[in-house]
C-alpha cells in the first residue's frame, strides 16, 4: 500500500521526469488494500480491493515487474538481483518491502492447518482449508488477530481468540475498553482465552491441542497466527544497512537508511526503533520520501496513532496516549453499561488539553476529540461534558470554532481544514462530491466526512450564499411558512393556496411540493388533487425508465402470510412482472403498463393488500427482524413493534420520504440507526433513534429516548414526526433537518419529551387526526370511475401503448430501451 | 406541407388542468387542457431519454409562459412553441388545434 502511494504522490509530483521508476513486487497482483482484507471472505474479490490498476502503472510510465522478487543486494554496484536472477540497476532504491506475521518461536506452530493472515494467498489458503472444518483458534488478540476472529466466524467456525496478555488490543486499549469489548464480542459467539501462554500446540492426526502453561488446552481444526509483525529486512540485513532494535531499515527523520542512495518506507521501516503498522504514517512516510528526493523540507515526526474500527459491528477507536502513560496524566471516563458504552479522555498533566481517548460501543464524537487533541485546542473546564452525547450536534455547539485552519481533517490523505477551505472558495464548491473530487479529502477511510459536511455548510453560510427560501417563482414563502399558512387559514387545496398566496399557474416545484404539505397537513385523498402530484402520485405508482410503472403493496414489517404472496405471485404471472425484493423487506412487480394498473390492483385490494406508497414523500416500511418472537437472541418483541408503528404511520406525506426499524437486540439487524426513526429493544424496553439515513450521506440516527416504553415510543415518534412536518425545508429528510435544527437533538429531546415549546398536546392531536384519516388510496380509487378513466394509456383508442417493449434477462422481463429511437 | 385536421374527440374528456395522450397511427400527442378553454398538443415523447410520458407532466408556467415539465426528469417545454425551457434539449413539435363547438381538432402535417 505504501508503495503505491509513492508511486502516486510521485506521478503527481514535478520531479516525476527526473526519474525512470521500476518496481518488484514478490506478490502477483498490483499493490492493493490489505487494510480491507477481511473483505475477501464477506464476498469482496481481489479486484475490489485494488489501488491501482495495471493500466495505470502504464499510463505513468511505471515498469511494473510482478512475481519478481528482490532476493539481493550490492550496494556498491547499486544493483538489485530479482527472483528471476535478472539484475536491475538503480540511482535510489526504496525498501517498502513491508513486513510478514510474526510467528512465535513455538513448538508444533508450524505444518498442516497452521495459517498466517496477511495477504491474498493467505486467504485463500485459510478459506479452501476452513470448509470442511468446525473449529478455529486465533493466536493475538490484537486488531489484525480479531479480524481473522470475524472471518473466520464468518466461514461458519467455532472461533477462540488466545491472547498471551491480559486483556483484548492491549496496545490501543486500557482494561475497561477491552472488558467492554470482550463481552460484546463473546456475545456475539467468539471464544476468547485471555492471559494464555501457550506452551506447546501438539498434532494428532488432524486435531491441534493447545497445551497452555496454566495446565489448560484447547483442540482445534486449524489455527492462525495472528500476533503481530516483523520487517522484511533480509535483503537489506545481508547487505549489511543499518537495521533497528526491533528489525526493520532504521532511517532517518528524511526516511534515509544508513546507505544516502537508500531510503525505506512504511512497515520495513524503523524509526526510532519502532515499526509501525497503520496506514496514516506509512503514507506520512511516502510523502517525506518524496520530498528527500525532490529537495523538499519536510520530516517525519513523531506520528500520530489513532485507530477506529467496526470489530463484528462493535465501534472501537483509540488515539494518542490512549492508555495514559504520559507522567501525571490526568483521566476522563464515561462508562455506561446499559449502553454498553465506554469513553474516556487522557488528559494531560494540567488538564488543559486532551493527548488521548479510547471509545468503544459508541464512536460519534471521536473524530473531533481526536481533532482537538492533534491541534491541541482549548478545552472546557470540565472535560467530562465532551463525552456527553449530543456535545457536538450542529447548531447547538461551537465546534469548528475549535479548530485551527492548520488542522488535518483527512488523515489518510493529510488534507487540512485551511487546504478544504480554499478549495472550497476558489472552485465554488457547493456540493461534498465536489469536495471529496478536487481535493481527495474523505477518499481514504472516509472518517472525516462528517467533518467535511460541517465545514462546507459553514463555509457556504460564511460567504453569504444566503439562501433563497422562496418556494419558486409563484410562491415568496418557503415550504415551512406555506405550510403554517394552509394550517391556519384551514386551506386544503392548491388552487386555494395560489389565489390566495401566490401568483401564475404554478410549476413542476410548487405544485409537488404543495401536494406533499397539504397531505402533512390534512392527509386527503391525493388523487382529488390529481393534477398538482408528481406523475408517480398521481398514478399511484412508480414510474420506471421507460414510461411503464412499478408496484409495490404495503407489507408491515416485512409479514407476509403465505397464502397472501401466492395471490402476489399470481398477480405477477398474469401481468408478467419483474419480481425483486426491495430494501425495505416487501415485493417489488415492475413493468406494470399504465392500463394495467387498476387490475392489477382490483386483483391486490381483493387478497387484502393495501397501497405501499412507495411512490410518495411518504412513509415507506418499518423493517423488521423477527425479534423475541423467534430469536433466541431476541430481547424485545420488535415484530409486534415494527408491525404496529408501520400500521399507524402508514400513508403519512411529509417533506421527504421517511423510513423506520425496529431491532429485536442491540445487533441491530434491522438497522434501526439508518433510519427516520428507529427503536432498537433493551432489556427495559425500546431505545429510541432519530433522524438517521442511509443514501448519499449516511448519518447515524441519534439517540432520542432510552428504555421507553412502547407507549412512549409511539408517543415520541408521532410528535417527531409533526414537528419535522412543520419545521421543515422542502425536500429535506429528518437527518438533513435535524442538522439545520439549531440545538439539534438535545432541542428535540426538550419539545417531544419536556414540551418546553408547550405544543405537545397539538403534536399529539395533529398526528391522531392525519392517522384517523387514513384510508388505502388504490381502494379508493378503484371506487372511482372517473379516477380510473385518467389510468387509461390513450384517449382515442384502447390500445396499450406499444412502444413499451421488453427483453428476457434470468427468465424475467426488463425494459428494452433499444425500442424506442 | 398542408396540415390535416384530425378529430381528438370532445372537450368533456378533459376537465381544466387535466392532461391525455392521443395515438395518430404510431405518433403519439400529449393534449393539455392547460385552463379553462386554453388547450395545447405538443409530441408525447421526450428528447431527453426518447419516452413517451410529456402527456403525463406537470402544467405550469414560467414567467407567464406555459410549460410542461416531463414526467420522467422534469425537463420542462414550452406549450407555445415546444421549445426546451431548462437545458437544450430538441423542442417538442407541437400541433395547433382548433375547438369547433365541443369538438378539439388537432392539425398534423400531411
Amino acid at each position: 500500500m505504501v508503495s503505491a502511494k509513492f508511486l502516486e504522490l510521485l506521478s503527481l509530483s514535478e520531479a516525476r521526469d527526473l526519474y525512470t521508476v521500476e518496481i518488484l513486487s514478490a506478490e502477483p497482483t498490483p499493490a492493493y488494500d490489505r487494510v480491507h482484507l477481511s473483505g475477501l471472505f464477506s464476498g469482496q474479490g481481489e479486484k475490489d480491493l485494488e489501488l491501482f490498476s495495471p493500466a495505470w502503472y502504464k499510463e505513468n510510465n511505471y515498469d511494473l515487474h510482478l512475481g519478481e522478487e528482490a532476493v539481493s543486494l550490492d550496494r556498491a554496484n547499486k544493483t538489485v538481483t530479482a527472483s528471476s536472477g535478472k539484475n536491475y540497476k538503480y540511482d535510489k532504491l526504496i525498501f517498502a518491502t513491508g513486513s510478514a506475521p510474526f510467528v512465535p518461536p513455538l513448538e508444533g506452530l508450524t505444518g498442516d492447518g497452521i495459517f498466517t493472515y496477511r495477504d491474498f494467498t493467505d486467504v485463500e489458503k485459510i478459506k479452501t482449508f476452513g470448509k470442511s472444518k468446525k473449529t478455529a483458534a486465533v493466536i493475538g488478540g490484537g486488531l489484525l488477530g480479531l479480524e481473522a476472529a470475524k472471518a473466520l466466524k464468518d466461514l461458519g467456525l467455532g472461533t477462540t481468540v488466545v491472547e498471551m496478555a491480559p486483556r483484548l488490543m492491549p496496545r490501543q486499549l486500557d482494561e475497561s475498553a477491552a472488558g467492554l469489548l470482550l463481552s460484546e464480542i463473546e456475545t456475539l459467539g467468539i471464544k476468547v482465552r485471555l492471559n494464555s501462554h501457550t506452551e506447546q500446540l501438539a498434532h494428532s492426526s488432524a486435531v491441534k491441542s493447545f497445551i497452555f502453561k496454566d495446565g489448560g488446552f484447547l483442540d482445534v481444526d486449524m489455527v492462525v497466527v495472528s500476533a503481530g509483525i516483523k520487517a522484511n529486512d533480509q535483503v537489506a540485513k545481508s547487505a549489511d544497512l543499518k537495521l533497528g532494535a526491533r528489525g526493520g531499515l532504521d532511517v532517518t527523520p528524511n526516511m534515509v537508511t544508513s546507505d544516502p542512495d537508500i531510503l525505506a518506507i512504511g512497515e520495513v521501516a524503523s524509526f526510532e526503533g519502532q515499526i509501525q503498522g497503520l496506514v496514516a504514517p506509512a503514507y506520512e512516510m511516502a510523502r517525506v520520501a518524496i520530498e528527500t528526493l525532490t529537495g523538499g523540507e519536510r520530516i517525519y515526526g513523531h506520528p500520530y496513532l489513532s485507530t477506529k474500527l467496526k470489530l463484528l459491528g462493535i465501534e472501537v477507536a483509540s488515539f494518542g496516549d490512549a492508555l495514559a502513560e504520559t507522567k501525571d496524566a490526568q483521566v476522563v471516563s464515561l462508562a455506561n453499561q446499559q449502553a454498553k458504552t465506554y469513553k474516556k479522555l487522557v488528559l494531560d498533566a494540567t488538564g488543559s488539553a486532551i493527548i488521548g481517548g479510547i471509545f468503544v460501543g459508541d464512536t460519534a464524537q471521536y473524530f473531533r476529540l481526536m481533532q482537538m487533541s492533534q491541534t491541541g485546542a482549548a478545552i472546557p473546564e470540565d472535560a467530562a461534558s465532551l463525552l456527553v452525547p449530543g456535545s457536538f450536534q450542529s447548531g447547538g455547539g461551537t465546534s469548528l470554532a475549535f479548530i485551527p485552519n492548520t488542522a488535518v481533517i483527512c488523515n489518510c490523505e493529510n488534507i487540512t481544514k485551511g487546504q478544504l477551505i480554499e478549495a472550497i472558495q476558489k472552485e465554488g464548491i457547493t456540493e461534498i462530491s465536489e469536495l471529496k473530487a478536487k481535493t481527495k479529502c474523505g477518499t481514504g477511510c472516509g472518517g472525516c466526512q462528517p467533518m467535511m459536511v460541517d465545514i462546507l455548510a459553514e463555509q457556504l453560510e460564511a460567504q453569504g450564499i444566503e439562501r433563497n427560501t422562496d418556494l419558486c417563482e409563484h410562491f415568496s414563502y418557503s415550504r415551512t411558512e406555506l405550510f403554517g399558512l394552509a394550517k391556519k387559514e384551514n386551506i386544503t387545496t392548491y388552487a386555494a393556496l395560489l389565489q390566495k398566496h401566490g401568483t401564475g399557474k404554478g410549476c413542476e416545484i410548487c405544485k409537488p411540493v404543495i401536494a406533499n404539505l397539504l397531505a402533512s397537513a390534512w392527509n386527503l385523498p391525493v388523487l382529488e388533487q390529481q393534477n398538482i402530484q408528481d406523475t408517480n402520485d398521481s398514478f399511484l405508482a412508480n414510474i420506471q425508465k421507460n414510461g411503464s410503472y412499478s408496484v409495490i403493496p404495503r407489507m408491515p414489517g416485512g409479514e407476509i402470510t403465505p397464502k397472501a404472496l401466492i395471490e402476489l405471485g399470481k398477480v405477477a404471472d398474469e401481468f408478467g412482472l419483474f419480481v425483486k425484493l426491495t430494501g425495505g423487506e416487501r415485493v417489488a412487480m415492475f413493468g406494470a403498463r399504465l392500463d394495467d394498473l387498476p387490475k392489477i390492483w382490483a386483483k391486490l385490494v381483493a387478497a387484502g393488500y393495501e397501497s405501499g406508497h412507495a411512490y410518495g414523500k411518504s412513509l415507506r416500511t418499518v423493517k423488521s427482524c423477527v425479534g423475541s418472537t423467534w430469536c433466541p437472541l431476541g430481547v424485545g418483541n420488535s415484530l409486534d413493534m415494527a408491525v404496529t408503528l408501520e400500521n399507524r404511520y402508514k400513508g403519512l406525506r411529509g417533506p421527504h420520504k421517511i423510513k423506520g426499524a425496529a431491532s429485536g437486540c442491540m445487533r441491530e439487524c434491522a438497522e434501526a440507526q439508518s433510519k427516520d426513526f428507529g427503536v432498537i429493544a433493551t432489556e427495559k424496553g425500546w431505545n429510541l433513534f432519530v433522524s438517521g439515513n442511509g443514501g448519499i450521506i449516511p448519518q447515524h440516527g441519534q439517540l432520542l429516548a432510552t428504555d421507553a416504553t412502547k407507549e412512549e415510543v409511539l408517543k415520541y415518534v408521532d410528535r417527531f414526526l409533526i414537528y419535522y412536518f412543520r419545521t421543515s425545508d422542502k425536500v429535506t429528510r429528518t437527518s438533513t433537518w435535524i442538522n439545520q435544527l439549531e440545538g439539534g437533538i438535545e432541542h428535540l429531546k426538550e419539545v417531544i419529551i419536556n414540551d418546553s415549546l408547550g405544543i405537545a398536546h397539538e403534536l399529539d392531536k395533529d398526528m391522531q387526526n392525519l392517522v384517523d384519516q387514513y384510508k388505502c388510496e388504490w381502494k379508493l380509487a378503484l371506487e372511482s370511475p372517473e379516477k380510473l378513466a385518467t389510468f387509461k394509456t390513450f384517449l382515442n383508442t384502447d390500445l396499450q401503448d406499444d412502444s413499451i417493449k421488453f427483453e428476457e434477462s434470468r427468465g424475467q422481463k426488463k425494459p428494452l430501451m433499444a425500442a424506442i429511437v | 406541407m398542408t396540415t390535416q385536421w384530425q378529430n381528438a374527440g370532445s372537450t368533456e374528456q378533459l376537465a381544466p388542468g387535466q392532461r391525455g395522450c392521443l395515438k395518430f397511427g404510431d405518433a403519439q400527442i400529449a393534449l393539455f387542457h392547460f385552463e379553462q378553454d386554453v388547450w395545447y398538443a405538443v409530441q408525447n415523447k421526450c428528447p431527453h431519454k426518447n419516452q413517451n410520458v410529456i402527456s403525463r407532466g406537470i402544467l405550469g408556467d414560467k414567467g407567464g409562459e406555459p410549460k410542461v415539465a416531463c414526467a420522467l426528469h422534469k425537463n420542462q417545454f414550452s406549450l407555445n412553441d415546444g421549445k426546451c425551457l431548462s437545458g437544450d434539449l430538441e423542442s417538442l413539435t407541437s400541433y395547433p388545434i382548433k375547438i369547433e363547438g365541443k369538438q378539439i381538432l388537432i392539425g398534423l402535417p400531411k
